[in-house]
């Protein structure tokens, strides 16, 4: 039980001194002076945080033989919802969440704002590029055998990560406040209400009323903001974590390597 | 026949567990009270901030929902064999997301049978389709009311014709004041017509959908209908 710590990448690991620099009198160059100063304040940090070992747990494993693109799903998922955060946030400065000014709102976002339709689109197209991801990143979970011991934890919150995506997807829809969207919350809201016996109450917290009244749509953006985010950014903290600590598996088709000698006793 | 088991004594003091530091006659070590205590008062602190923000988030739906009586205009402009559109304002404030479509007609006494009352001498049908709340509209030359979403279709009554709806169209009660039709608050029926509190689409009233579906505090029908 040696090093159990990963090495340092080669490009991390201090330098040797040239014969140039061994002089204590030469006054070092610029880009020595700010690469001291940039160690100096990692330093300051990791001697009061004890980060860097946690930052090396994360980045720097081990991974299986075998592993392929399939295997960039999560993280391609994971940039989805970052994208969609950014750009969410930007759209907020401009959104108006009241049931006679959103859609205007919305109207000039779009066609007055400089690339307001850029990022309102990257918005709208991203969600669904991230509900897509999402379910190729579960496909490849199930289809390779990822979710079996002991990652099944891991695939119980992915579970929960799906359900709040698609809790985005609703919320979302309603927001830019068109017929579409209007329509679309209508019969979306029916759907949640034939749920037997809590249907009709949770239609009613839904809708904060029994019609669609005026506190429905900040709602929906409160929940879509607020609530929402900081559940998924949670479940998505759990997920990282429990994929450092629990490692990837193989591709299904990588066979263990057996060692030669252990055959040779069994025949 | 069982002799007694011999079970380790619970001791009943701090002073017979030999906690170190006991007092005479104490029964609740001074740690076991002051985690305790601590851990009550981070309960009540957070019970204070998070039991108001959760009453003030579900406080709607026991909120009774305020319902007003809506002139239409007067009563000679309905006749018993075909609908007009009116629009209504459920809700005030948010501008045309607020209303809403009834097609109103006089009772039929060919037609209808439910008994009649004061609240439905004229019958003013919600556009909302019992499928799944899209806008219905009437069709005059095929006297039905007819879905744009999933293709559910109603009689001239409201009543199901076809389609994916699970109960007649809902309806508002009417009342005559000074020669001028009223509109009020909504209800929903059942595929007889029989009166119930309103339930939102995709609810069926038949058998024990009533049950299954129930009445909100938000929203009642008027009592005695």
């Amino acid at each position: 039980m040696a090093n159990l710590k990963p090495p340092l990448p080669r490009a991390l690991r201090p330098k040797p001194k040239g014969p140039s620099e061994d002089n204590g009198n030469a006054k070092a160059g610029l880009k020595d002076q700010a690469a001291e100063k940039g160690i100096t304040v990692v330093d300051w940090l990791d001697e009061r945080t004890s980060l860097s070992g946690g930052a090396r747990w994360m980045m720097f494993r081990k991974i299986p033989k075998g592993t392929n693109w399939f295997y960039t799903l999560g993280s391609a998922s994971m940039f989805a919802f970052l994208s969609q955060a950014v750009t969410g946030v930007i759209l907020a400065m401009y959104y108006d969440p009241s049931a006679t000014r959103a859609y205007e709102s919305m109207r000039y976002l779009t066609n007055e704002v400089f690339l307001g339709e850029f990022v309102r689109g990257m918005h709208k197209w991203g969600s669904t590029v991230m509900v897509i991801l999402v379910f190729l990143h579960m496909a490849r979970t199930f289809f390779f055998g990822a979710y079996k011991y002991p990652r099944e934890l891991n695939w119980v919150i992915g579970v929960v990560l799906l359900i709040l995506t698609l809790f985005f997807s609703f919320t979302g829809y309603l927001l830019p406040f068109d017929q579409r969207s209007f329509w679309a919350t209508t019969v979306g809201v029916a759907i949640n209400g034939t749920g037997p016996l809590v249907g009709p109450y949770l239609n009613d917290f839904l809708r904060a009323g029994p019609e669609f009244g005026t506190t429905t749509l900040a709602r929906f953006y409160a929940l879509h903001m607020l609530v929402l985010p900081a559940m998924i950014a949670t479940m998505i903290g759990a997920h990282l974590y429990l994929v450092a600590r629990l490692g990837t598996t193989a591709p299904p088709w990588i066979r263990a390597d057996i060692d030669p000698d252990l055959r040779k006793d069994e025949t | 026949m069982s002799r007694e088991r011999k079970e380790p004594k619970q001791p009943k003091t701090t002073a017979e567990a030999q906690i170190p530091g006991a007092f005479e006659g104490e029964t609740v070590s001074r740690r076991r009270f002051m985690t305790g205590t601590a851990h009550t008062a981070g309960g009540i602190a957070a019970a204070a901030f998070t039991l108001p923000a959760v009453g003030l988030a579900v406080g709607p739906v026991f909120e009774k929902h305020p319902t007003h009586w809506e002139s239409v205009g007067p009563i000679a402009d309905f006749a018993d064999d075909t609908y007009l559109p009116r629009t209504l304002t459920l809700v005030r404030g948010i501008g045309d997301v607020g209303k809403s479509t009834v097609y109103i007609r006089k009772y039929n006494t060919d037609l209808d049978d439910e008994t009649r009352d004061e609240y439905n001498e004229y019958i003013a049908i919600s556009t909302r389709c019992m499928h799944l709340g899209c806008p219905v509209r009437f069709v005059e030359a095929s006297e039905r009311f007819i879905c744009p979403c999933h293709g559910g279709v109603y009689d001239f009554q409201g009543k199901v014709a076809g389609g994916p709806p699970v109960r007649p169209l809902d309806r508002f009660y009417t009342r005559v004041r000074k020669g001028n039709l009223e509109v009020g608050p909504r209800f929903s029926v059942n595929s007889e017509l029989k009166r119930f509190s309103p339930r939102d689409p995709g609810m069926p009233l038949d058998g024990i959908g009533q049950y299954v579906y129930p009445a909100r505090p938000s929203v009642r029908k008027i009592p005695g209908t």
